[in-house]
């Protein structure tokens, strides 16, 4: 796994950075952390272990992003991150 | 000597005979350009003071100064319609001892009108002023430095305060006439080099939004005007300044052209958009207590039909006179708006204070029909929820609530949901806008908010609404 960026940091956006690590360890910063901080966590974990990812850090700058933008993101800097393309055939 | 009335800020304070403990007040024309509340209280620290409370008619981004002055003791107690910026992030983290007192701004025009916030001396920005004092919110000399329109929310100050002093960075020749504030009512006059920015006048809440969702809200809030069986010959108006409040006026001006409809009257924070309807001769009066932008600070100064109004006048409970009484339809905007009507525009749903009540409260009671525009959704943050995070405007004085999912209808108001329905319109039920918020999001986790009050939402009436407590993350 190489370090791979995905999303931006427009509102409603979420910006996800991932990179080798041990287990899953999620760095969040929310501007609605207090109230879907953990909701978050649970999407982007979920979201990683549904692509068979157990060992990643990830960086995420959240603003305000549904949990489908969440997947979005997730899944594509996790495809960027490991160069497994998920969305072939 | 033929006149005593002009002096320096410090002379002026040591006239006017402030002790420790007294109140203070100011008024918020100048909005994010304001220099005049930063100016004062930095003078009356310099001089010692202590204890001091703080009456503005409101308070925004501009004022974060205030916090070193709260921490070192100068002001200890503040009343305001909102708060906004850090100084709003650091009270709602709990800076201040007493709580912050919100009133809407016919609340504090009643509660200064009868003696319930009395004050004691009044520091009145104008625009202009002759050397007795006799002040405005524009010039009409050639050295016009500022212009804020209106002063409507600084004249009950300065009938009511013990002590006035008006500070102007426009010395004119007397008369200043037509003027706002009376010489009679004043007692002193400081000249400075600036009281505020008025490029700035118009930042902060007002912007004309090209955003499509604002635009979708805004021609479903007009059709629902349109419909409403008030819509009318003669019928008058008010709308707030989000963005689809002041893009419906865009679609309403279309249809009263199309149908040959004038109103009689545009009311409250007026607006380019309403100065240009009542130009072209489809609004009769404006009643401005506030000038929202440079064009309508100019249409105030030049328009006899253009007529300022104070607080009181604008939208006290308390005075029957009182101009939202007249008001037929206001289009009002919202933080949050919860399944029983209740509206919320002052606390975000982060637990931060973040806006201000402003005449939100009283247009709501007074008006024949009150809508409220907001989306489901602001990104993360759902707009219709089971309750607000602070009530603000109680649900028994709105009757619409647009958002871009459909039209919800006050049971309250059956009639006006017969009329929507009959015109086809996308009436649904509020509980399915909260429903639909939360099949989006999710649930939220509930806010850290700690034991302590931070706010104190008073209801036009005086009596106590709701409170802020401190918000721990």
């Amino acid at each position: 796994m190489k370090e791979a960026v995905a999303g931006t940091l427009e509102s409603g956006d979420i910006m996800i950075k991932i990179g080798p690590g041990e287990g899953l360890d999620i760095e969040l910063q929310s501007s609605v952390a207090a109230q879907f901080g953990r909701q978050i966590k649970a999407v982007i974990t979920e979201t990683l272990e549904g692509l068979g990812i157990k060992d990643a850090h990830v960086e995420a700058v959240d603003k305000g992003a549904l949990d489908c933008t969440i997947r979005a993101r997730v899944t594509a800097a996790a495809v960027r991150a490991t160069g497994k393309d998920v969305w072939k055939d | 000597m033929r006149n005593t009335k002009l002096v320096t800020l410090e002379e002026a304070i040591r006239r006017s005979g402030l002790k420790d403990g007294m109140t203070i007040s100011f008024h918020h024309h100048f909005r994010g350009g304001d220099k005049v509340v930063n100016m004062v209280v930095d003078k009356l620290a310099q001089m010692g003071f202590k204890d001091l409370k703080l009456a503005a008619s409101s308070l925004s981004d501009v004022h974060a100064p205030l916090i070193g002055h709260i921490m070192n003791g100068v002001i200890t107690g503040i009343s305001t319609s909102g708060l906004r910026g850090t100084l709003a992030d650091a009270i709602s983290h709990g800076l201040m001892k007493e709580p912050v007192v919100f009133r809407s701004h016919g609340g504090r025009g009643s509660a200064i009108a009868n003696g319930e916030l009395k004050i004691d001396v009044a520091f009145l920005g104008a625009s202009s002023s002759d050397e007795l004092g006799n002040a405005c919110g524009y010039s009409r000399s050639e050295n016009a430095k500022s212009i804020c329109g209106s002063l409507g929310y600084a004249l009950p100050d300065a009938r009511y305060a013990a002590h006035v002093v008006v500070i102007t960075d426009d010395l004119v020749p007397y008369p200043n006439m037509p003027m706002s504030i009376h010489a009679a009512d004043v007692e002193s006059v400081v000249v400075v080099d600036s009281v505020g920015d008025s490029s700035k006048i118009a930042a902060g809440a007002i912007r004309d939004s090209k955003n499509p969702r604002d635009i979708l809200l805004a021609k479903q809030a007009a059709k629902v005007i349109i419909n409403s069986g008030l819509f009318v010959d003669g019928f008058s108006i008010q709308t707030g300044t989000g963005g689809a409040s002041l893009a419906a006026v865009k679609y309403i001006r279309e249809e009263m052209v199309n149908r040959g409809i004038k109103a009689s009257f545009a009311l409250g924070g007026i607006t380019a958009h309403m100065v240009k309807l009542h130009e072209e001769g489809l609004i009769g009066k404006l009643i401005d207590v506030q000038s929202f932008d440079k064009v309508a600070a100019e249409s105030i100064k030049n328009d006899p039909s253009h007529q300022e109004v104070s607080a009181v006048e604008y939208a006290s409970g308390q005075h029957l006179g009182s101009a939202t009484h007249a008001l037929d339809i206001v289009i009002l905007s919202a933080l949050e708006v919860d399944t029983h009507f209740n509206v919320n525009v002052l606390v975000g749903s982060d637990g931060i204070i973040r806006g201000a009540i402003g005449g939100h409260q009283d247009t709501a009671a007074d008006s024949a029909l009150s809508i409220i525009v907001c989306p489901l959704l602001r990104g993360r943050i759902p707009c219709v929820v089971p309750k607000v995070t602070t009530l603000i405007t109680p649900g028994s004085s709105v009757d619409v609530v647009v958002t871009e999912y459909g039209i919800a209808v006050n049971p309250a108001r059956p009639e006006i949901k017969e009329r929507l329905l009959s015109a086809g319109l996308n009436v649904v039920d509020i509980n399915a806008l909260a429903d639909k918020a939360s099949s989006i999001i999710g649930k939220p986790d509930p806010l850290p908010f700690g034991d302590k009050v931070v706010g104190i939402v008073m209801n036009r009436d005086g009596s106590v609404l709701d409170k802020i407590m401190n918000i721990q993350a």
